[in-house]
């Protein structure tokens, strides 16, 4: 091949003065340019978050003010109530916080962290993306189907799952579950990219430790999400067969066994935690080294943890599955697994602790999603391991004690890791500031209300509440009086919430008109993307691409008079 | 704590209670020193003019130890939980009692529980049978079997006030075992979604002495029993209930 | 338009076929997910002994060797491609092996009507849906398998793109290997 000779000028030479060609269609629609893509999915995101955060609000309200008419929805059914929670879950998770943090994150990032000007393969990258598109419409037209959208919960367990008799959704389910295919496919796409670019397009002289953390983690993740969720795949084709062809492999009256979906379900659904947490990791990671001037405490301990958690990873799925009916003796082995990775995972919250240790901090809005993201996060593993231990998960199993506790893991790595993520790289996104003053309201705005939301559900969680039940007037232990005023307390601070991310849509877009210009490094931080443009051209750095010298968080060097030291600028 | 909203109505609720407290205390440790120390540096290394950060790779060992110390220490803490949880766990799971009181069966479907108690002759499956539905009665201080079926989806046979939960499996039987402390009623909950009338699905547990029990299976005429074939009672007073929305269901089956 | 990012190596293996070997990684997950389903059940229930007697082993055997030799002829028309630098050899040993990959359709085909005629359906038992599904799955991957290598061989045979005759064949390879996993899991073991 003779194109393989690098030649700085070739990409941005050639395509520069064809961008002024490109109709808005081929610019931003069809364009193969990983930036354009991870917008794409950043947008695409966000929408289906705003979907998944109403479905949250209707019902919240009916739980709050049972049989009420619910602004915007009407009155909730116990039908529609259960695909509310189902499709609540399943867009938050496969919908949100993957194609927020995996593919805007890692589309965005990779390429612009590790020097290069471009995905290995950008034609794959625009196909997944796509293939996601089209998922996401999938899933969202099963609410339009004869007998409504599937209400099986999120983990779709079989029988219920499968048979249209007892789910009373024969469309809305096959929907589900070639919808979540196609989502697991569009990223398996994504993973191979993400990948194969980190391990191979890094910029000269980038060793494997100058590689900045929040790439580790992202490429970590989609080895997880790749070796994690073929199982489930096979599954979802199983479960496909038995809703539509008349298959039996998970109905136990032909021979079947619905406890096998479960374990081909957590399988993939424990490792797909850690896909989704190990980025929000990585950009607080990127984000507590600028905004406290300090290197990374002990950058190989974050990356050997890291490596750890992803193998014990798969080691403890069926801590889901204590009561399951599986093997009882099988919950010992699986308490002591699930322990056990609490070690990596505490320790890298300690090594994130510990890197404030000696820093001169500034509280700048990206500064503080970052922080709440380790304070928020500290709570949920600290009250994971009430359900890892199998004694006690015999009384929280399928409690709103549960339901808090992966909020408290979820809503920080989703949604606190995400604002922290766009407030940091907004600049380079669109070459303009966004406005602190609003940053910091929506900020206060969002964390507390969060915790107003789901503290009064600990509580409720802790006093039996089971979860999944639409209206608690039928069970006397969970409707005296006390509960409804916390589940209203709940209610209203979701609300607020919601209202209060107006003020982040206004100041995301706002900005990119009115905010004052960027320039190149707003952060005077260290990695590569703050070198280039910003935004950054189709091509990345038209002028040569840069190579490196240096780790990424040489921050407040003492042979240095700057307190940063970007990694390409020579000795 | 959790003694505070639910009375502990079995053996073994203290147990489980104690597990949830050890687990409390340890991690409430981790978490407030962590939480204590994290604030205090964000307070104590906030930015001020004229002093610069530190460079400190954390790769030394007089560094690395602020991690590695706290790692050793919760791993320590984790085989305490690990010993608690077992030890309760095999109690409640694994051993069941060598004489019980009396079996009894409990049986899920879309939406209802049905329960068969054994009876005046203490035998399951004999024409003394009592079968009702969404309420159970059980004799104080006594133990008993239960053996869970159902007839359609997943169900959960949840019993909060016995700290008790145990999902329930069509095409299996799973066999489990309770003994109560205290008189009352209280609620059993399915706790696995089960469809559109989950929420529907609400049973009661009666707890009673021995004489209130048997008075009350004395109540219950022998003629009328036998002619109670199982699930035909819960034809008739579940199915009412969602009829609208699930008479395909219960038709289905 | 190549990205230059597609032209690195740091790694030290061509990002082409690094990326196929992550696609079999994949691919690995999802044969292993419904063989471990499989085997999961078929050792819990010793009866299924009795349907997996109704299979034909002998057409197992015959397309096993099929599929072998038509692997041989895309490693012989990898080394056509990278050796001698021959595209119309290595065209005409793709389109054999396109041939052998046919031919094991056709055979499943056959084999498939057979015992679908005789009863023997995806719903008629859990080891007969397993039989279907597993080999269904494998099926559709020597469908793509095939497509994939008229293109390679189209090109080929142009004298481009010579080192997709090896990724092609490599994928080609996992195909095989699947299949000397179904073999003896779905035909021999009674």
């Amino acid at each position: 091949m003779a194109e393989s000779i690098e030649h700085p000028g070739h990409a941005g030479g050639h395509d520069a003065p064809h961008d002024h060609e490109m109709s808005f269609w081929s610019k931003y629609i069809f364009s193969t340019d990983h930036k354009v893509i991870a917008m794409q999915y950043l947008f695409t995101g966000m929408a289906m978050g705003l979907i998944g955060g109403f479905f949250a609000y209707a019902f919240r309200m009916q739980l709050a003010f049972p049989g009420m008419e619910v602004p915007g929805w009407g009155m909730v059914s116990p039908a529609d109530y259960n695909s509310l929670v189902t499709n609540h879950g399943t867009i938050m998770i496969f919908w949100v916080a993957m194609p927020v943090l995996i593919a805007a994150f890692g589309n965005f990032l990779i390429p612009l962290m590790i020097g290069c000007d471009d995905m290995v393969f950008p034609k794959i990258n625009r196909l997944s993306f796509q293939i996601f598109f089209v998922s996401a419409i999938v899933l969202l037209s099963s609410f339009f189907v004869p007998g409504g959208a599937f209400g099986g919960a999120w983990t779709a367990y079989p029988p219920l799952s499968a048979n249209p008799n007892y789910s009373l959704t024969p469309m809305g389910s096959s929907i589900w579950v070639v919808a979540v295919a196609l989502e697991f496919i569009a990223f398996l796409l994504g993973g191979i990219n993400f990948i194969t670019t980190a391990m191979n397009a890094r910029a000269p002289g980038m060793k494997l430790y100058d590689i900045p953390i929040v790439v580790w983690m992202i490429v970590v993740a989609s080895i997880l999400f790749m070796a994690s969720v073929g199982p489930l795949i096979a599954g979802a084709i199983m479960l496909f067969m038995d809703q539509n062809i008349g298959t039996h492999f998970f109905d136990p009256a032909y021979g079947g066994d619905p406890i096998l979906w479960q374990h081909l379900f957590w399988f993939f659904g424990h490792p797909e935690v850690y896909v989704v947490l190990l980025p929000a990791m990585g950009i607080t990671a990127e984000i507590i080294t600028v905004f406290a001037r300090k290197k990374l405490f002990a950058y190989r301990t974050v990356l050997y943890t890291t490596f750890g958690t992803g193998v014990l990873s798969f080691t403890v799925w069926a801590h889901h599955q204590f009561i399951a009916g599986i093997d009882p003796r099988m919950a010992h082995v699986f308490t002591i697994t699930t322990l056990l990775i609490s070690i990596p995972i505490a320790e890298m919250c300690f090594v994130y602790v510990a890197t404030l240790y000696g820093g001169s901090i500034t509280f700048s809005t990206p500064m503080l999603w970052a922080l709440a993201f380790i304070f928020e996060f500290l709570i949920g593993g600290v009250t994971g391991i009430f359900l890892g231990a199998s004694g006690s998960d015999i009384y929280f199993h399928d409690t709103y004690f549960v339901l808090a506790h992966f909020h408290y893991t979820f809503f920080p790595i989703a949604i606190i890791g995400t604002f922290a993520g766009v407030t940091f790289w907004y600049p380079k996104m669109f070459g303009k500031m966004m406005n602190d003053t609003l940053g910091k309201l929506h900020f206060w705005g969002t964390v507390i209300p969060f915790n107003l939301i789901f503290i009064p559900l600990f509580v409720l969680g802790a006093a039996g509440q089971h979860r999944r039940i639409y209206n608690y007037e039928h069970f006397p232990e969970l409707s005296a009086p006390w509960m409804q005023d916390l589940r209203q307390v709940a209610t209203i601070a979701l609300v607020v919430m919601l209202g209060m991310q107006l003020v982040f849509f206004y100041n995301f877009f706002a900005s990119m008109f009115r905010g004052k210009a960027a320039g190149k490094n707003p952060w005077k931080s260290n990695t590569l993307e703050w070198t280039a443009d910003s935004p950054p051209p189709h091509g990345n750095w038209p002028e040569g691409l840069p190579n490196v010298y240096r780790g990424p968080y040489e921050y407040s060097h003492p042979d240095r008079d700057d307190d940063y030291w970007p990694q390409n600028v020579p000795s | 704590m959790i003694e505070r909203y639910l009375v502990q109505a079995s053996t073994f609720a203290a147990d489980i209670d104690f597990v949830i407290n050890l687990i409390a205390v340890l991690v409430g440790f981790w978490f407030f020193l962590t939480a204590g120390v994290f604030f205090w540096l964000l307070f104590r290394f906030r930015r001020r003019d004229g002093v610069p950060s530190e460079y400190i790779t954390g790769e030394e060992k007089e560094h690395k130890r602020f991690i590695s110390i706290p790692h050793y220490l919760i791993m320590v803490c984790d085989i305490f939980i690990i010993v608690a949880a077992i030890q309760v766990w095999v109690n409640v799971k694994q051993d069941l009692p060598e004489n019980p009181h009396a079996e009894i069966r409990v049986i899920g479907q879309q939406w209802a529980w049905t329960f068969v108690h054994p009876g005046p002759d203490g035998e399951l499956d004999t024409a003394d049978d009592i079968v009702t539905v969404e309420e159970l009665r059980v004799e104080v201080n006594q133990p008993y079997v239960f053996h869970l079926e159902s007839r359609d989806v997943l169900h959960n046979f949840s019993v909060p006030v016995f700290r008790l939960k145990q999902d329930v499996i069509p095409g299996r039987v799973i066999t489990g075992w309770f003994e109560a402390t205290k008189t009352g009623t209280h609620d059993i909950q399915c706790a696995e979604i089960c469809g559109i009338g989950h929420g529907l699905m609400p049973g009661r547990i009666v707890i009673e002495s021995a004489a209130d029990h048997a008075a009350w299976m004395a109540g219950k005429a022998p003629n009328q029993l036998a002619a109670t074939v199982r699930g035909t009672t819960v034809a008739a007073t579940g199915g009412t209930k969602l009829a609208a929305a699930s008479g395909d269901a219960l038709n289905a089956n | 338009m190549r990205p230059i990012a597609n032209t690195r190596t740091a790694a030290g293996i061509p990002t082409a076929r690094l990326a196929v070997w992550w696609v079999l990684a994949s691919e690995i997950v999802i044969f292993g997910g419904v063989l471990a389903s499989y085997l999961m059940q078929r050792m819990g229930n010793p009866d299924w002994a009795a349907e997996a007697a109704a299979t034909n082993v002998w057409i197992g055997a015959f397309n096993t060797f099929v599929l072998l030799t038509s692997s041989l002829s895309a490693v012989l028309a990898h080394h056509a491609a990278e050796h001698e630098q021959d595209g119309k050899k290595a065209a005409r040993l793709l389109g054999l092996t396109i041939l052998g990959g046919g031919i094991f359709l056709c055979v499943k085909g056959f084999e498939w009507y057979t015992e679908i005629s005789h009863g023997m359906t995806i719903q008629s038992h859990p080891f007969w849906s397993f039989y279907y599904t597993a080999a269904g799955i494998h099926a559709s991957h020597v469908i793509a398998g095939m497509i994939l290598m008229a293109f390679v061989a189209k090109d080929a045979a142009k004298g481009l793109e010579l080192h997709r005759v090896e990724l092609v064949g490599i994928y080609w390879h996992f195909v095989d290997v699947v299949w000397i996993f179904l073999f003896p899991l779905l035909y021999i073991a009674k």
